[in-house]
């Protein structure tokens, strides 16, 4: 998770503190409280459907218990009350309670508001217990999306307001603070049906079993043409493709192309310069961090074969570099149609993209280096800091805020123009020298060896 | 041929191994046995550069193994089974493996050819990730592996444990044919010491990171080590 992980649970928080001011803003005639409780109901259906992809039950872990003289219940209310603790509830914690926060100093009843705050976490742990029931059906899917879908449509065209639907039922469990026992009935009734359906169900080959996926074999002849690359260009790609964790940051990062959107739609950025070279570095470098913090130690669990096999470390770390070019190009050409709110917007995102390519992937296989702790592939994606150390926040610096730094500056001492141009050098001269800094990378990796190989075998750092 | 000259590991004060000389030919069948903790792993860890010596050195067919990379393309090991990758299958790990030491998938499949016994049909054409095989088998994928590419050395850490009877006999002929035919050093740790003095030439027995043994295998080995091991 890294720190896109920590990225995300800052803006969490930034948005619970400022949500209040800017629905106020946003919906001068009614009060914000009345707005949001209009769109809690879309909350929590995209919840819902997010959670889906990417909250799984946790099961494996209570293998050994199985032959030790716990009860079986005990069992069931351990992996339930396990799920109440997991990172996607936390996550609502760090938007609810800054809001909460906010309304209490702009005058909102107190006991109003704790009671509010109660019944949110209900709603949170409800869906958290809904999610386990329906995780596995692919039909409850296709449903939600269909709900989501045509409520929203309903909303849009003005047909039928879902929202003002909604909106008072959500708004009592405010006004109301007597109301709170309705969202944790509804919790304790998601509860049990989950414990009743779990208790059944302990046995190893019943609901424990992980699903063993069939092996779909595919030559990925084309990477041939790269070449002694291609060896390991094949391997990226299937290490990508067939792990959990891997798999996740490349939707991830497709999903942050339309993160722009948020910015670009509001006026007051438009002059915001820097604010637009960090869309740029982070649009187009956003699967460059997100994977490339973790290079090598995506390769920990086998990292004393690779170095104890014939393998060209120099090979190894082109073909990673190679991936995350690829990644960069691509991610551009995704933002070009932000060209749509200025010139600027495209100018800035070449720029930003050529100082990725020419920069920023040697500097990030450079910090690789420093990764020492191991990352198991098959483990869930989410709210997982496994491999995290201090070394991702350090990563955080020279990537994401120098050419931030450098692009203000170029921009307040001169012009657009002159900052786009300077990182689009700094991009070309990194591409120049790419061999000379290549070798210089793959020399540390060299010297670090003894000490990477010993880390990645410790198994719960 | 392989050389160790005043071999030691220390992780602060405590002395994992400590080997003054040793000296393995080519073509033979070499066997380390000890207890847990005697410093087997530590030594196949150390010729494989996978740890830094405190002092001395290994040589490996005259090149030092941790000053110059040349031993890498004459040698292949199988240590456990994080030397396997997991996301992919069997046939893929063998194709990777060949590519890395210059072998054609032609080349691979002709070599697997010969172990079709030796996998009883539960390794390729699968459809599984060796991630979701069994121990043993994933041993049996990890041991041929060690067999692609024509190396000199082969080092095989407790190969014999997690093998069902039948793929321990098997494998025990493949080793004695390896070291005799081919003339490949065959490097073999195990706590079986039935297994090992079958198939080992010449056996070296670790106490506690110390040579305490070093036997030419024959009729009176098993009984000579049984002896030592009862304490």
């Amino acid at each position: 998770m890294g720190f896109f992980g920590v990225y995300m649970l800052v803006v969490l928080a930034g948005m619970g503190a400022g949500i209040y001011f800017i629905l106020r803003k946003a919906v001068p005639d009614q009060s914000p409280m009345w707005t949001l409780s209009q769109y809690l109901i879309y909350w929590v259906l995209i919840e819902l459907f997010l959670r889906y992809f990417m909250q799984k039950l946790p099961v494996m872990d209570i293998k050994p218990f199985l032959i030790t003289p716990v009860k079986k219940s005990s069992i069931a209310h351990y992996i339930l009350g396990r799920s109440a603790a997991s990172v996607y509830n936390v996550l609502a914690l760090f938007f609810f309670i800054p809001l909460c926060i906010v309304l209490l100093f702009q005058g909102y009843v107190a006991l109003n508001v704790f009671m509010w705050l109660i019944s949110m976490m209900a709603i949170v742990l409800t869906i958290n217990y809904l999610n386990l029931l329906i995780n596995k059906s692919n039909v409850a899917l296709t449903i939600l999306a269909t709900v989501l879908v045509i409520s929203y449509a309903l909303d849009y065209f003005g047909i039928f307001s879902v929202k003002e639907m909604f909106g008072p039922i959500f708004h009592a469990l405010y006004a109301y603070p007597i109301t709170v026992p309705v969202p944790l009935a509804l919790m304790v009734v998601m509860y049990y049906i989950n414990f009743n359906y779990l208790n059944d169900k302990i046995y190893l080959d019943a609901k424990l079993k992980a699903k063993k996926a069939q092996a779909n074999t595919s030559d990925l002849a084309w990477t041939k043409r790269f070449g002694d690359l291609g060896t390991f260009l094949q391997l990226d790609l299937k290490m990508i493709w067939r792990n959990k964790r891997t798999k996740s940051q490349v939707w991830i990062s497709l999903l942050f192309v339309f993160y722009g959107l948020i910015f670009y739609m509001q006026d007051i950025y438009d002059d915001m310069m820097p604010m637009k070279a960090f869309l740029g570095v982070f649009m187009t470098g956003i699967f460059l961090s997100n994977f490339g913090q973790f290079i090598p130690a995506w390769d920990s669990s086998y990292y004393s074969m690779m170095m104890s096999r014939n393998i060209p470390l120099r090979k190894y770390l082109e073909s990673k570099a190679l991936l995350i070019s690829v990644s960069v190009i691509f991610m551009f050409l995704l933002t070009i149609p932000y060209v749509y709110f200025g010139w600027e917007a495209l100018a800035i995102n070449f720029g930003c993209a050529l100082y990725n390519l020419g920069v920023n992937i040697p500097v990030i296989l450079f910090f690789g280096s420093f990764n020492k702790k191991r990352i198991d592939l098959d483990q869930s994606p989410f709210g997982n800091m496994q491999g995290t150390s201090a070394n991702q926040f350090l990563i955080m610096l020279p990537v994401l805020i120098v050419p931030i730094l450098i692009f203000t500056l170029f921009y307040y001492l001169f012009s657009v123009t002159v900052a786009v141009m300077i990182l689009c050098v700094l991009g070309l001269i990194g591409l120049v020298l790419k061999n000379t800094l290549m070798s210089k990378v793959t020399e540390q990796y060299r010297n670090k060896k003894y000490g990477m190989i010993a880390g990645f075998k410790e198994k719960n750092s | 041929m392989i050389t160790v000259e005043n071999l030691s590991k220390k992780y602060g004060k405590q002395t994992v191994l400590n080997i003054e000389t040793l000296e393995i030919p080519t073509g033979r069948s070499f066997g380390l046995v000890g207890n847990n903790g005697a410093g087997k792993t530590t030594f196949f860890s150390l010729l494989l550069d996978l740890i830094q010596p405190s002092t001395g050195h290994i040589e490996n067919n005259g090149i030092q193994v941790n000053i110059s990379e040349e031993w890498k393309p004459i040698t292949s090991s199988f240590i456990d089974e994080t030397f396997l990758i997991g996301y992919l299958t069997p046939e893929e790990y063998f194709y990777f493996i060949g590519d890395l030491r210059g072998q054609n998938k032609a080349d691979v499949d002709a070599l697997l050819s010969q172990f079709e016994d030796f996998f009883h049909g539960e390794i390729l054409g699968q459809k599984k990730y060796l991630r979701d095989l069994s121990k043993g088998n994933q041993k049996k994928a990890g041991i041929v592996a060690s067999f692609i590419g024509n190396p000199k050395v082969v080092i095989l850490d407790e190969p014999f444990a997690n093998l069902d009877p039948t793929t321990q006999i098997r494998l025990k002929g493949i080793i004695k044919d390896l070291a005799a035919k081919e003339n490949v050093t065959v490097l073999v740790s195990s706590h079986d010491l039935i297994h090992v003095t079958e198939v080992c030439e010449r056996i070296v027995v670790l106490n506690k990171g110390e040579i305490v043994k070093d036997i030419k295998t024959s009729t009176e080995t098993l009984k000579e080590l049984e002896a030592f091991f009862a304490g």
